[in-house]
């Protein structure tokens, strides 16, 4: 069991979406969201993704397929 | 008590253990290194500071270390460099330049916060560095892990420049090129990071890594005879460099050393990479990500780690934000060589120039004490300028072909 921590940002299209809910339902994963800030126009969360480690990859393609961006929890590391 | 008593959220203020962390297993906010001041300012004195090394561990009191440095002991106190060339061109009494192009030893404000960080990461018991950079990180996590004896790991985008690339392997490291964009580069990175016990310095050790920035305050008020600066314009990457110069100035007056702090911090960043600065200059306090196109690669972050808090404290301080085109950036690098014999890196370009539009936009007035960072080294980005230079004259070797092309100019 894998617990992996995402900063996903919701454009302005997709902010009605349950996006979390669906990815639930669709993936294996179980989605624990522990800050956000959703505003009309935009919106983010910091997210952690517990199940096995191909399940919480193949729901983060699956939230890039929905038009959602998701970055590591640290935003940019190269520097 | 210890000096350093905890790791605290910046967002929901949980504590924890001063360890290998950096984001809050609560609500993942970043976390940062809390101080015991009380304790510091018994400690921690103007004659103390004076007596120190020459180097920024005179302010080990308020750096996150438990012992002794170990490691990057010649890094920072670079030259406070009253600019009046520069200052009578820009219209400023009392301008400054903080000179990190020579700071020590890979010339670039890195060496103090890798300095800070490898010393902690030693202290925590790790024999392994890594950093993923494109430059200026990379090149001293390399050679502060060969003078430390540690083994290190830089990771780099598989397109980058082969003298950066040199720059890197001339110490080395492991150097792994990866396949892909940015974004996958980054992605991995963050990974491996949670994978290895590996000092990965701008991420697990990333609390105690951002404090070395606190340095670049400390030396200026130090530099300018115990006194605040009026105004700092400050360079925009992660954001965090700004952060850090903020929390300096108002630790210094925690523990007594300063009075007040009138400080305005005031950030610079390329408009190819503009993130942070495009929020402030539309009133936002978030920022949009953005896919950094500028030849300011050192500030090429595009959805920076530190740009809510920079905007938080710019707002803070009443400082202000702007941008500069790759084309300012090029007259500025060019305008601190030309006028204080200075060669700075792309960011000093993108400081100079932004300096020079705070200026006038009265942001930035004649009598203010104002201090402006340089980060790294003009010999690491020739590439930026080499077009427009201009070309050496070449004459045969003949003194007639020489008066020819020079007249009396020359003449003692």
């Amino acid at each position: 069991m894998a617990k992996l921590r995402f900063h996903i940002r919701f454009p302005e299209e997709k902010i009605p979406e349950p996006v979390i809910y669906q990815i639930g339902h669709e993936y294996q994963v179980v989605t624990s969201i522990r800050r956000a800030d959703v505003r009309e126009t935009t919106g983010w969360m910091d997210v952690e993704f517990s199940g096995e480690t191909e399940e919480i990859e193949r729901a983060i393609g699956g939230l890039r397929e929905k038009g959602v961006l998701v970055d590591p929890i640290e935003l940019n590391v190269v520097e | 008590m210890a000096k350093m008593t905890a790791l605290i959220c910046r967002e929901c203020a949980k504590e924890c253990p001063t360890e290998a962390l950096h984001v809050c297993e609560l609500c993942f906010g970043p976390l940062e290194v809390k101080y015991n001041y009380d304790e510091i300012k018994e400690k921690m004195s103007r004659a103390s500071i004076e007596a120190g090394p020459k180097s920024l561990w005179r302010y080990k009191e308020l750096l996150p270390i438990e012992g002794n440095p170990t490691i990057g002991l010649h890094a920072g106190m670079t030259p406070l460099v009253h600019a009046k060339n520069l200052g009578a061109f820009l219209g400023l009494d009392e301008l400054y330049i903080k000179n990190d192009c020579v700071n020590q030893p890979t010339l670039s404000f890195k060496d103090r916060v890798v300095a800070v960080a490898l010393t902690r990461a030693r202290e925590l018991g790790y024999e392994t560095a890594a950093c993923a950079s494109t430059g200026n990180l990379a090149n001293s996590v390399a050679a502060h892990a060969a003078q430390a004896g540690m083994q290190c790991y830089v990771f780099i985008p598989g397109d980058l420049e082969a003298a950066k690339v040199l720059g890197n392997l001339i110490y080395r490291p492991k150097v792994v090129e990866i396949e892909g964009n940015y974004d996958d580069v980054n992605r991995l990175c963050s990974e491996i990071a949670g994978e290895r016990r590996w000092a990965f310095v701008n991420v697990n050790i990333r609390p105690y890594y951002a404090e070395g920035s606190k340095t670049l305050a400390f030396e200026v008020v130090e530099q300018l005879g115990w006194r605040a600066p009026d105004q700092v314009v400050v360079p925009m990457a992660s954001g965090s460099l700004l952060t850090k110069i903020w929390k300096g100035l108002n630790e210094f007056k925690k523990i007594g050393l300063l009075k007040d702090v009138p400080t305005k911090v005031n950030g610079a960043q390329a408009e190819g990479c503009s993130p942070i600065a495009t929020a402030y200059k539309n009133g936002r306090d978030f920022f949009k990500p953005v896919k950094p196109n500028t030849i300011a690669k050192s500030l090429a972050i595009g959805n920076p780690a530190d740009g809510y808090y920079a905007l938080k404290t710019v707002a803070e301080s009443q400082g202000a934000m702007d941008a500069v085109t790759d084309d300012e950036i090029i007259e500025g690098i060019k305008l601190l060589a030309q006028t204080e014999g200075i060669f700075a890196e792309t960011a000093g370009g993108v400081t100079i120039g932004t300096l020079r539009k705070l200026v006038k936009q009265g942001a930035i007035k004649r009598q203010d004490v104002t201090v402006a960072y340089i980060t790294g080294n003009g010999l690491k980005t020739q590439e930026a300028v080499v077009d427009s230079v201009g070309r050496p004259f070449r004459i045969p070797p003949s003194l007639v072909k020489f008066e020819q092309t020079f007249g009396q100019q020359g003449a003692a």
